[in-house]
């Protein structure tokens, strides 16, 4: 399943690494990412695939929220299709 | 990739504009659980609820959780059931309204719409049972709707209903008096009504509805606000194509639901609701998406020019949206419910009267107003004769839940809580329309050519 990941909050060092190699240890796919500094906040945007991981979509959210509560981010993961539904004709 | 605005607005709409799917609504036929003994068809009513929608609130909760959207209600509609109870014999209604509170529980929604009579050309025994047993099953029971419907275009008005219905309105109020009469909240007397509306209190499920169905009521006034600041003293072409680029976003995101929520209960899709629903929250209002228009306050005057605006471009951007829209379809205007309402009635410059003519340009009628405790029972039948005559000759729907707020007058609060608010009390007008509501009969239908 494809899926939409939104990390939100105040930039510091390693927040694309760390976010990465979790992903990577879940073996959730990265198709595409896009980083910026939006209105002060650091706003990163991934596509990824989860067809390979063995783990539940909610098991990964759960493992995303950790992690964003440790590094003070929020980090959002929701299917690729209300997206593209909301934008695309 | 999608693109990065896209994403970023989506996910804003959400966390800040308060965007979130309003109702998924399951539909059941219960035409099948009719049986001449009272206590047999509650417990029929009751098994075949919770097995068909058993399954309906864990498949809300995933699709919220997978695909990151709020779907704030999970509900349930039945067959009117005046129409179910017609074959018992003897028994008590109230049986069947607590056999649908016990499986609205059971299957864990939070309101279940149905337990409703249409009677806009006249009353059979069935119906007359029901509507009389109206008061006590929403006094005993917590999450049943009731609706009633006194009018439609083709059959004219059953003032006979529309004066009895404001003697059930002022009973219900009075068995629950010890929550300002909210008892009323749940019930709504009917024009021209839907088969398939979503939204409560109004719910039901219409015999020409198939067995069980998906209905779904997208929300929004938030992400509409929020696009109208964007176009501040733009001329009203720009206002217009801004709700209606919102609307056709957040019926997507409703239809998608819609088409999931099918899939995986297995019941057929029926459709998706248009109307811009308010909450009480601040930033979820409708009234204040008409102050954003250049008005003052809702309620002075331009207030239903804006509102006609508004209604008319929410459909036209959600038309293309979905593949098939119905229900009620257009802004609520609920007192209670809507904090920039809430704020104009207390203020005094939002009255009934002006909220009659916004009814004239939008859905859905006189909704969630809370009158005086001491109202008579013809003032409120004249509410609703009146609310139906305009429903009636337009060819739409309108509908009147007011609350005459036992020992309450104008100037007080009424407190519902939840979505349902608080509402302030509203002034209506003290001369009598008694011996009018006192004639009886039917108003005849209206004319459906010569329009000029």
């Amino acid at each position: 399943m494809k899926a939409v990941m939104t990390v939100i909050g105040a930039d510091c060092i390693g927040i694309v690494a760390q976010v990465s190699t979790l992903l990577a240890k879940m073996n959730v796919n990265i198709l595409d990412m896009s980083q910026t500094i939006m209105e002060g906040l650091f706003t990163m945007t991934m596509l990824v695939d989860t067809e390979k991981s063995e783990h539940k979509l909610e098991d990964i959210r759960g493992a995303l929220d950790a992690k964003g509560a440790e590094m003070g981010l929020k980090i959002r993961i929701q299917r690729a299709d209300i997206f593209t539904a909301m934008h695309r004709i | 990739m999608l693109n990065l605005a896209d994403i970023k607005q989506t996910v804003d709409m959400i966390d800040h504009q308060h965007l979130d799917i309003r109702t998924i609504t399951m539909g059941i036929s219960l035409l099948d659980c009719a049986h001449p003994d009272t206590g047999r068809c509650a417990g029929k009513i009751y098994d075949k609820i919770c097995r068909r929608a058993e399954r309906l609130v864990a498949v809300g909760c995933d699709i919220e959780s997978e695909f990151g959207i709020p779907i704030v209600n999970k509900r349930i509609s039945v067959t009117p059931i005046a129409l179910v109870a017609a074959g018992c014999e003897g028994g008590d209604c109230v049986e069947l309204a607590k056999a649908l509170d016990r499986a609205a529980k059971s299957c864990g929604v939070n309101f279940i719409g149905g337990y409703s009579a249409l009677v806009h050309k006249g009353f059979t025994e069935g119906d007359r049972r029901l509507i009389e047993s109206i008061p006590r099953a929403l006094a005993e029971t917590e999450l049943v709707c009731s609706s009633v419907n006194i009018a439609t275009t083709k059959a004219g008005i059953n003032m006979d209903a529309v004066a009895l219905m404001g003697r059930i309105i002022k009973e219900t109020a009075a068995l629950t008096a010890d929550r300002d009469g909210f008892g009323c909240a749940k019930l709504v007397v009917f024009a021209n009504a839907v088969e398939d509306n979503p939204f409560m209190a109004g719910a039901f499920h219409g015999v020409g509805e198939g067995e069980s169905v998906i209905n779904v009521g997208v929300s929004g006034p938030g992400v509409v606000h929020s696009a109208l600041r964007e176009v501040r003293g733009r001329p009203f072409d720009e206002v217009a194509e801004t709700v209606k680029r919102t609307a056709f976003r957040i019926t997507r995101m409703g239809q998608l639901v819609a088409q999931e929520a099918s899939r995986r209960l297995g019941v057929p899709f029926g459709v998706v609701d248009l109307s811009l629903a308010p909450t009480p929250a601040v930033g979820d209002s409708v009234a204040r998406i008409l102050e954003e228009m250049g008005l003052e306050t809702c309620g002075t005057h331009g207030t239903t020019a804006a509102l006609a605006l508004l209604n008319d471009a929410v459909k036209k951007g959600g038309i293309m949206a979905s593949g098939h829209v119905g229900g009620l379809s257009g802004a609520f205007i609920p007192v209670s419910e809507d904090e920039g309402m809430i704020a104009a009635a207390g203020s005094g410059v939002l009255t009934v009267d002006k909220l009659e003519a916004m009814t004239c340009v939008c859905s859905v009628g006189l909704d969630m107003i809370a009158v005086p405790g001491d109202t008579p029972a013809e003032t409120i039948s004249a509410i609703i004769a009146d609310e139906a005559a305009i429903g009636m000759v337009n060819s739409k729907t309108t509908a009147v839940r007011v609350i005459p707020a036992p020992g309450k007058t104008v100037g007080d609060e009424v407190q519902f809580g939840g979505l349902l608010g608080s509402a302030p009390v509203m002034q209506v007008h003290k001369e009598s329309p008694k011996a009018f509501i006192d004639r009886g009969g039917r108003i005849p239908a209206p004319m459906q050519s010569l329009k000029n």
